[in-house]
Formats: structure tokens, sequence, C-alpha cells
């Protein structure tokens, strides 16, 4: 008993706050019990027969899950993302994985995989060989879509986010100064309007002829700019490694690549794994701002879903929806985050 | 070519070859955009000019604090959606800080229920995007509230409707615009005052406000909202866009900051808190005296961050419909087709905003720390 009431009742201040949260809590449960389930609908075919009984609309939900989770994909064609999706999953989580780290089998095992998985991938949502018919990207939607933006977007991110990060603390005044431009530019700006310069200024910026489908473009500007949240995220890991690390590369007669690539690098990008997944969650969350640039992407769809008249005016059951599947993501990635810090003993060492 | 391997040898030769490189190589990729640019608009038979910005602007937008109309100039319609960015992050900005810091204290109380109520707000907030957010408070506002009619009363005379929030408000007057200006010509001296000073001119400049206030104001009358026909006349009238805005801007962004102020707290050393409890300050003393003039210095450069990321959030506004900086520039490229232009002048405001919010926390920072390094 004293476990649970433990700090609830042990001063009448406490007490009173107590019964005040039980109560609000109280009131919450019974109200979101009266709507989720007592006055919900399961099964009707409009959005008027569900408002009648002044309750969830869950039947909205049974009709209409698969355009939010795959947008416009076409229906019957609509397993290949799914499967696609399931193969990325089961890639991540087998890479996420700190056992498979130690073991150089395994690290290899996991880039074969990675080899064969990505093309395999692409086959499946592009279609056009094997006697898949070709699917083209704008049909692209949902969260297949959502999880390519973001984890496409954050790995190509890294890449530009190293150089960048390793510009921005070398010794070099003109690369540095370089680097700092592009890091504070794209963090001084929002993402919206980035996203505008790629879907309205694109045309501008390339010699004529050239085109880019909008879904490549979005694609690029969320590269380019979490590169710079990356690059200064990796700049902390690398301000945190001791002098004596560069001191002793040199002695062996390392020069910086060598040096870089073999003894810094491997320690800073250890100390920012945390902090690297934290943008990684905010990049998957960001991509829903694809919307402004009328991309289906899983919030996008979401809106679509009510698009029909027999479900117009529904709002709260298809944003519950994908708020739920961005939550059950995010917090997994942050709780993995977290286990991740402790097990690295970041700022314990 | 022996020499030349010498040569490469030597770091600052090396240096400065890598730099012209990279030199080179930026400057190349921006001449090639430029050559892009105005050759694609010479092929359209437009050119870069910001001429257009004095021209007449048709499209209207409801609220804007400068008054801008259509028929106005671009230049207007701009600083209108500046006015009302600025405006919504100033609100936003107080009203986050006021919710995060409850719910950073709601989330170290030694009540566990209020802890996990905390934690878990926090976490729903965190994790599901902003954007979706933003769309759910705007639909909950303009389908689940009731007509002007029916408004929800929070206050006396402060209404909730679907057309938005209305509060009573002082008619504007000479008098308040005078003693605006003399409270902050008093506070601007009082800074150059020395240090023992301060205060006292800081006291002295209000005296002189009221004084100036009492003398030039006519009876200071209060414009009450009213409903005449379907909606409010009088007041200040926010539109429901303007309040889900500021609603999902505080809500997302207070449970980010609440996070950083619980690590700060739980940054300033154990022995502090233990060394206030054996003083015997109560623990709202010790927070208030002891804890949080430390967790300040911590928390000062994230929340800094965390104040811009609001700014430059806010700008999702475009998909709501509310008329800030990014909703203007993107009408005036429909009716203007200066697209170049106007992303241009965005890309330009916002950096600015930013530079300027990152100048003045910076200052503010480098003060705090010379008053504890002072110590």
């Amino acid at each position: 008993m004293r476990r649970w009431t433990g700090g609830l009742f042990d001063s009448v201040p406490n007490a009173v706050v107590s019964l005040l949260l039980l109560w609000l809590l109280w009131h919450a449960g019974v109200g979101f019990w009266d709507w989720a389930v007592t006055r919900a609908t399961l099964d009707a075919t409009t959005a008027e027969q569900c408002a009648r009984r002044g309750g969830a609309c869950w039947a909205f939900l049974a009709d209409r899950w698969r355009l939010i989770l795959f947008g416009p994909y076409p229906y019957t064609q609509q397993w290949r993302p799914a499967l696609a999706l399931a193969i990325f999953l089961v890639l991540v989580a087998a890479t996420a994985a700190p056992p498979n780290w130690k073991k150089p089998g395994r690290i290899r095992a996991l880039g074969l995989a990675w080899f064969a998985g990505l093309p395999a991938m692409g086959v499946l949502m592009a279609g056009g060989l094997f006697g898949l018919p070709a699917v083209p990207l704008r049909l692209w939607g949902g969260l297949p879509l959502t999880m390519m933006l973001a984890s496409l977007g954050v790995a190509l991110a890294f890449v530009l986010a190293v150089l960048l990060a390793l510009g921005r603390v070398c010794a070099m005044p003109l690369i540095r100064m370089l680097c700092i431009f592009y890091i504070e530019f794209f963090r001084g700006v929002p993402l919206i309007a980035l996203l505008f310069l790629v879907a309205v200024l694109f045309p501008y910026l390339v010699p004529p002829g050239w085109t880019m489908d909008i879904l490549l473009r979005a694609q690029l500007a969320f590269a380019l700019f979490f590169a710079a949240y990356m690059a200064e995220a990796i700049r902390g890991g690398l301000q945190a490694i001791p002098a004596g690390q560069y001191l002793a590369a040199a002695s062996l007669g390392m020069g910086y690549w060598q040096a870089h690539v073999r003894i810094i690098l491997p320690q800073a990008l250890r100390t920012v794994i945390p902090s690297l997944v934290n943008i990684f969650i905010a990049a998957f969350k960001d991509t829903s701002l694809v919307v402004v640039i009328s991309m289906m992407d899983l919030l996008g769809a979401a809106n679509a879903s009510t698009a029909e008249a027999k479900w117009w005016g529904l709002y709260i059951e298809p944003y519950l929806f994908v708020a739920m599947i961005y939550l059950a993501f995010c917090s997994a990635m942050s709780a993995y985050s977290r286990a991740l810090e402790r097990r690295l003993g970041v700022g314990v060492r | 070519m022996g020499a030349l391997r010498e040569a490469w040898k030597r770091p600052g030769l090396r240096a400065l070859v890598w730099q012209c490189a990279a030199a080179l190589l930026v400057l190349g990729l921006l001449l090639w955009i430029w050559g892009n640019v105005t050759g694609n608009l010479a092929r359209r038979n437009l050119g870069i000019d910001f001429g257009f910005i004095a021209g007449q602007a048709s499209f209207e937008f409801g609220e804007n604090l400068v008054g801008y109309r259509p028929g106005d100039s671009f230049v207007w319609a701009f600083a209108a959606g500046l006015a009302n960015t600025v405006q919504v992050a100033l609100v936003g900005i107080l009203l986050t800080t006021v919710l995060a810091v409850m719910l950073a204290l709601m989330r170290l109380s030694p009540n566990r229920l209020a802890a996990r109520i905390a934690w878990l707000w926090i976490e729903a907030v965190r994790n599901t995007p902003l954007l979706l957010q933003l769309l759910f408070w705007h639909q909950l506002l303009i389908r689940q509230l009731p007509g002007p009619r029916q408004a929800l009363q929070l206050l006396p005379d402060v209404f909730l409707s679907n057309r938005g929030l209305v509060l009573p408000v002082a008619e504007m007057q000479p008098a308040f615009t005078a003693a605006a200006l003399v409270l902050a010509a008093g506070v601007i001296a009082a800074c150059f005052l020395p240090r023992g000073l301060r205060r006292n001119g800081v006291l002295a400049a209000l005296t002189v406000t009221l004084l100036v206030f009492w003398a030039g104001a006519a009876p200071i009358e209060i414009s009450r909202p009213e409903l005449r026909g379907f909606n409010f006349q009088g007041g200040l009238s926010f539109s429901p866009e303007f309040v889900a805005l500021v609603i999902a801007l505080v809500v997302y962004q207070a449970g980010f900051m609440a996070e950083t102020l619980r690590s700060g707290i739980l940054g300033v050393a154990r022995g502090q808190t233990e060394a206030a409890a054996s003083l015997g300050l109560r623990r709202a003393q010790a927070l208030r005296l002891v804890i949080f003039p430390q967790a300040l210095r911590i928390v000062i450069p994230p929340v800094t961050s965390q104040y811009l990321s609001l700014t430059k959030n806010s700008s999702l506004a475009v998909v709501i419909g509310y008329p800030d900086l990014v909703r203007v520039s993107q009408v005036t490229i429909s009716e203007t087709g200066r697209a170049v232009e106007c992303i241009i002048i965005l890309l330009l405001v916002y950096l600015s905003l930013s530079l300027v919010t990152a100048v003045l926390m910076n200052s503010y920072n480098r003060r705090i720390m010379a008053r504890g390094g002072a110590r």
C-alpha cells in the first residue's frame, strides 16, 4: 500500500494536490470512456450516422485505415509498401541492437543485409521489374513515405554533417567560415521556407530542362536542413575528445584523415549517438511539413482521408490514429536513445 | 617533382591549397546557381527586381497590427506579416515559459502522481508532430466551439467562440504612447547609470511615467466586446487561427522546455539543496533563492535555441491560413510571380530574426555568467 500512496498523502497540501489531480483524472477518464466506448459507432457508412451517437467514429478508421497508412498508392498493390516497410523495420531493429555491433561477422552480415535490402525495397516500391506494375513517385504516400523521407534524409545528412563538423573545428579559417555560414544559414531559416524554396524556386536554380520529382527535391531539402543540426551535435562530440588523442595519433605518424577515421571519429560519434537519435526523431516528426507542398505523407494522407463526402467533417479519429503511430515510433526511439545513453555511459566516464 | 612533394609536406602550404580549393568550389557553385537564375529569368523576360514591393497589393488578410489594407503596398503587407509573426512569437514565448516552469516543477514534485502526469503529458506532446497538433487544435476550435451567440465566457468580458477570442481593451489614446516613450527612455537611461544607482533610476523613470500618464490621460475608456448581429464588436479580438497557433506552439514547445528546465534544476549540485535545507529554508525558498539562480545559468543557452525554434515554428501558421510572413510571401508570389525575390526576402527576414535573438540572448548570457564569476 505504501508503495502506491507514498508521497501522495504525507502532508496536507500534498494530499489536496493529489485529490485534485485524482478528480481531474477521473473526469478525463470517464469522458474519454464515454466518447471512445459508450457512444462510439463501430458500423456506419457515413459520418452523419456516427454524429447521431456523438461518440468516436471507429467505423471511419475501419474503412479508411489503408488510405491513411499508404496514401494514394494503388489499393491492390499496397502489400508492396507494407512489405518494404517490414523489411526496413527488421533491418533497423537488427542494426540498432548493440549485441550485433561486437562481432565482425555480424557486422558483415548486417552490411550485406542492407546491401540486398535497399534495392529490394526500391524495387518493391517503384515496381517495373519482375512483373510488378510500375508505381510513379507521385503515388507514394503514407507511412512508407514518411519513413523514407526521414531515414534517407538523415542518412544523407549524416555524411554531409561529418564533413561540416570537421570543417567547423578545423584550423583553416576559410573552410571554418564556410562551414559556420552553412550551419548558421540552415539553422536560421524555417524548414517550411526551405520546402517552398525547393518546390517553387527549383526550376529557376537549375539549367532549363532539368527536372526532378518533387519528392526527391523535398528529400534533398531535408538532407541539407538536418545536416546543419547534426553537424552541431557531432561538433559537440569532436570537442569532447581529449587533446591527448590527437597528439597520440600524430605521434604514431598518422595524417589528418587517418587520425580522424581511425581514432577521433569513432570516439566522437559514439558519444553523440543519443543526440543523433534525437535529431532523427525530430526529422521523423518534421517530415510531416511536406503537407505544405501537397505531398501525401502520413499526416497528408490523414487529411485526405476525410475529403470524401461521406466522411467529411471527421478530424479527431484520423488525427488520433496518426498521432498514435507517431507516438509509438518516437517514444520507442527516445527510449532507445536513453538506454543507449546509459549503456555508453555518456557523461559518466 | 620531388620539390613539389617536399612542399606538399609543409602544413601551411597544404592548408592554403585546401582552402583555395574549397573557396573555388563554393564560389563556382554559387556562380553556377546565379547564372542559372538570371538565365532562367531572362528567358521568361524577367529580371531580379525588388521594385515590385512598392506596387499595390490587392489581397486582404483579417488581422494585423500595422493596419495593412488591400491597396497598400507590398512592403506594408510584408510588414504586417512580420508583425503577425513577431506577435505570435512574443505571446508564445511568454506563455511557453510559464507553462514550462509549471510542468518542470510538477515533474520534480515529491508528489508522485503529479510527476507521473507531467511526464505523460510531456512525452505525448514531444513525440507527435507540431503540425499534427496545430491542425488538431485548429479543427477543434472552429468545429467544436459554439458560435458567438453561445460563446464561452472564460472571464468577465472574455469570450471564446468559433470566431476566436475577444478581450476587453483600453481605448488607445495619445497619453499611452507618450507614457510608453518616457518609460522606454527612462529604462534605457537607467542602464547607463552605475550599478548601485540603477534601481533608483528605474524607480524614478516609473514615477515620471506615471506622472506623464496622469497629466495627459483622458479618462480611461475600456472597450468591451459586445454581441452585435452575428459577431462581437469592440474589444481586442484574435482569430481562431491565432489562438490555435499559440496553443499549439505553447503546448509543444513547453514540453521540450520543461525537460530542459528540469535537467537545469537537477544539474545544480545536490549539496546546494542540502545546504539550503540545513539553513532552514523551505522548499519554495530554496528553489527561489538557491536553485533557480544557479539553474538559470545552465539553461540559458538551450532555452535561447528553444525560443528561436518557436519563432521559426510559427511559420507553420501558413497551413491553417494565419497571415504570417510565410503566408504573405506565398500570396505575393501567386499575385506577382516574383518567386525569387519573395523567397529571398523571406529567408533574410528569418535569418535576421534569428541573428537578433541570438545576439540579445548571448549578451544576456554573458552578463549572467560574469555575475556568477565575480562571486
